[in-house]
C-alpha cells in the first residue's frame, strides 16, 4: 500500500489534507482580497490581518453582547467591518494612491498595530471561545477518516465565495470595470464611470471577504486579539508566490499552499512552519512574478 | 487682439450654443508647463483639428477638455455653455464628451466585445452594438478576442466604436489615424465624415494634415501649448507655405 511505502498511517494523511484545506480556504479569501485592494488601489493592505481578526471580533461581540448567533453574523460582521473599512479609505488611504506603494503599506501598518492594540487593550491576549453553530457540530465517519461537519463546511463556503468573487470579476459587466479599473483608471473615469467611488467600493468588497474569513475562523481557531498577525504573514507569502494581481492565482496558490504546508507537518514537521517561505524564496529566485502572474 | 480670439468672435452670439470653448487653458505635469494659456472654439457639427508638432501640446489639452488627472488644469473649459473646469473627468463624460485616446487605450483585460459594452451611456441616441458592427464589421469577428489581440486599425475601430455607444455627441479624438494602413486611415475618414453628417462635434488631433484635410472644418495650428493660428479647410491650399512652416520639424 501506499500508506506502509510513506510511512504514516492513512487517518493521519487525511487529517492533515483536510486542515491543509482549511487553512488553505483561508489563505485563499485573504489573499484574493489582498489582490482585489492591491489591483484597485495599489496599496499592499497589511492591516488586512487585522480586519480578519476584527470580523472574528465583531461576531463574537454579537453572541456575546447581543446573542446574535452565528448565521446572521456570518453575513452582519463582514458588513459591519467593511464599513468601517471604507471609513479608513475615504478618510486616509484615498489621500496616499499617487504615491509609492511604500506609504500605503506603511500606513496599513500603523493602522493594523493600533487596531490589534486596542483590540489587545479591550481583551487581553487570552483567546476567546465562539462556540460551533449547532447545525453543523458532529461529522461523518468516512471509514478512512472522521470529517467534522463545520470543517467541511468551511472548505465549501471559501470555495463557493472565492468561486463567486472570481466570476463576479471575470464574467459580470460591474467586474469588466474592475478589469478596467485595474489597469487604467483614469482612462475608464474618462469613459463616465465614477471610479474614486468604485475604489471605496473595492476596498469594502476586500474588507468584508477578510471579514467573513474571520467568522468562518472563529469557531475553529480561539477569537485572538492577535490572530490575524500571525495568519497575515503567511498569506502574503502566498500572494507573492501566486503572483499580486491574479485573482485564480490568489486562489490556487492559496489552497495549494495549505495543503502543501498541512503534508510537511505530516513529513518533516520542523519545516512546517517554514516551506510557505521556502517556497516563496524559490519563486522569487526563478519566477519573480509569481506562478500566476502576468508581467 | 491675438488671432483665436478674432476666431471666437466670429461664432454667433449666444454663447450657450458652443459645442466647446477654452479659454486661458493652462495645464501642468508636476513642475513641466504644457498649454500656456490656449484659447479655442467650436461650433456645434463642426470638425476641427489640432495641428502641431510632436510635444506642441495637443493630446495634453484633449486631456485637459477631458478632465483627467494628470496634468492639473486652469482657465477656462465650457461645454454648451457650462464650465467644466473643476469637475472630475467622469462628471464632463457624463455632459455627453467622449475620447477617444492616444494608442486607442484598449483594455487587455477586457475582450473585444468587452471593451465595446465599457464605456456606461452617457445620453440617449447613441449607436446601437448592431449599427456599430455595421459600421465597422471585423469587430463583430474579434468580438470574443483579447482586446489588445486585435490589429492596430481594428483596435482604433474599437476605441471609435465604443464611445459612439454611449450617447456622446461631442468626440476628442487624438490621432486616429497614427500608424495605420492608408486602407484603414480611408475608412475612419469615411466614418468620421459620416459622423459628421450626422451632427456630432469632432475634435481631433492629428500629426498628418492631409488626412485632417480631408475631413476637418477648420484647422487650429498650436505651438508651445498656445493656438497661434486659424485656418478654414478651403483656405488650406493658400496657406500651404505657412503650414509647412508651423509644422516643420
Amino acid at each position: 500500500m501506499l500508506f506502509d511505502l510513506l510511512g504514516v498511517p492513512p487517518q493521519a494523511l487525511f487529517a492533515q489534507l483536510l486542515l491543509g484545506l482549511i487553512n488553505g480556504s483561508f489563505y485563499a479569501l485573504l489573499s484574493l482580497g489582498l489582490a482585489l485592494i492591491f489591483g484597485m488601489l495599489n496599496i499592499i493592505n497589511f492591516a488586512h490581518g487585522a480586519l480578519y481578526m476584527m470580523g472574528a471580533f465583531v461576531a463574537w461581540m454579537m453572541l456575546h453582547y447581543l446573542g446574535i448567533p452565528f448565521w446572521p453574523a456570518l453575513i452582519l460582521s463582514p458588513i459591519i467591518v467593511a464599513a468601517f473599512g471604507m471609513v479608513l479609505e475615504r478618510t486616509m488611504l484615498a489621500r496616499l494612491y499617487h504615491l509609492d506603494h511604500l506609504y500605503g503599506l506603511l500606513l496599513t501598518f500603523g493602522l493594523a498595530l493600533l487596531i490589534e492594540g486596542l483590540f489587545r487593550q479591550l481583551y487581553g491576549v487570552s483567546g476567546r471561545v465562539y462556540p460551533t453553530p449547532d447545525i453543523l457540530r458532529g461529522g461523518q465517519n468516512l471509514g478512512f477518516m472522521f470529517l467534522p461537519n463545520y470543517r467541511a463546511f468551511v472548505v465549501v463556503a471559501a470555495l463557493v465565495v472565492c468561486f463567486g468573487v472570481w466570476y463576479f470579476i471575470e464574467r459580470t459587466r460591474i467586474g469588466s470595470y474592475l478589469r478596467a479599473g485595474t489597469e487604467n483608471p483614469e482612462l475608464l473615469q474618462a469613459f463616465g464611470v465614477n471610479v474614486p467611488r468604485m475604489i471605496t467600493l473595492t476596498y469594502g468588497l476586500g474588507v468584508a471577504l477578510a471579514a467573513f474569513t474571520g467568522v468562518l475562523a472563529a469557531p475553529i481557531y480561539q477569537v485572538h486579539p492577535l490572530m490575524g498577525f500571525h495568519i497575515i504573514i503567511i498569506v502574503f507569502a502566498v500572494v507573492v508566490v501566486g503572483g499580486l494581481g491574479s485573482m485564480l492565482g490568489a486562489i490556487v496558490t492559496g489552497l495549494m499552499l495549505g495543503v502543501v504546508e498541512g503534508f510537511t507537518r505530516l513529513f518533516y514537521p520542523e519545516a512546517s512552519a517554514t516551506v510557505i517561505f521556502i517556497i516563496m524564496a524559490i519563486v522569487l529566485l526563478l519566477r519573480p512574478q509569481g506562478l500566476f502572474g502576468r508581467r | 487682439m491675438p488671432p483665436e480670439a478674432a476666431a471666437t468672435a466670429e461664432a454667433p452670439a449666444k454663447a450657450s450654443s458652443t459645442a466647446i470653448e477654452v479659454s486661458d487653458l493652462e495645464a501642468f505635469y508636476g513642475e513641466s508647463h504644457v498649454l500656456h494659456g490656449m484659447s479655442f472654439a467650436m461650433e456645434p457639427g463642426e470638425v476641427v483639428t489640432l495641428l502641431g508638432r510632436n510635444g506642441a501640446g495637443k493630446s495634453t489639452a484633449l486631456k485637459a477638455l477631458m478632465g483627467i488627472t494628470p496634468p492639473q488644469r486652469r482657465g477656462s473649459v465650457k461645454l454648451l455653455g457650462e464650465e467644466t473646469i473643476h469637475l472630475p473627468s467622469h462628471r464632463i463624460a457624463q455632459m455627453g464628451l467622449g475620447y477617444v485616446p492616444e494608442e486607442r487605450g484598449i483594455y487587455a483585460s477586457l475582450t473585444a466585445e468587452e471593451n465595446l459594452m465599457l464605456p456606461p451611456k452617457v445620453q440617449e441616441g447613441g449607436l446601437s452594438v448592431e449599427e456599430i458592427y455595421k459600421l465597422f464589421p471585423n469587430l463583430r469577428e474579434r468580438a470574443q478576442s483579447q482586446g489588445t489581440k486585435l490589429s492596430g486599425g481594428e483596435q482604433q475601430m474599437l476605441a471609435i466604436g465604443r464611445i459612439l455607444r454611449t450617447g456622446a455627441h461631442t468626440l476628442l479624438m487624438d490621432e486616429p489615424t497614427e500608424g495605420l494602413a492608408p486602407v484603414i486611415v480611408q475608412q475612419i475618414g469615411n466614418v468620421i465624415r459620416q459622423l459628421k453628417t450626422q451632427g456630432y462635434t469632432i475634435l481631433l488631433v492629428e500629426q498628418n494634415f492631409h488626412f485632417a484635410s480631408t475631413v476637418a472644418d477648420r484647422h487650429y495650428i498650436v505651438e508651445d501649448g498656445r493656438v497661434v493660428d486659424l485656418i478654414p479647410n478651403d483656405q488650406l491650399d493658400a496657406n500651404m507655405e505657412k503650414l509647412k512652416d508651423y509644422l516643420a520639424v
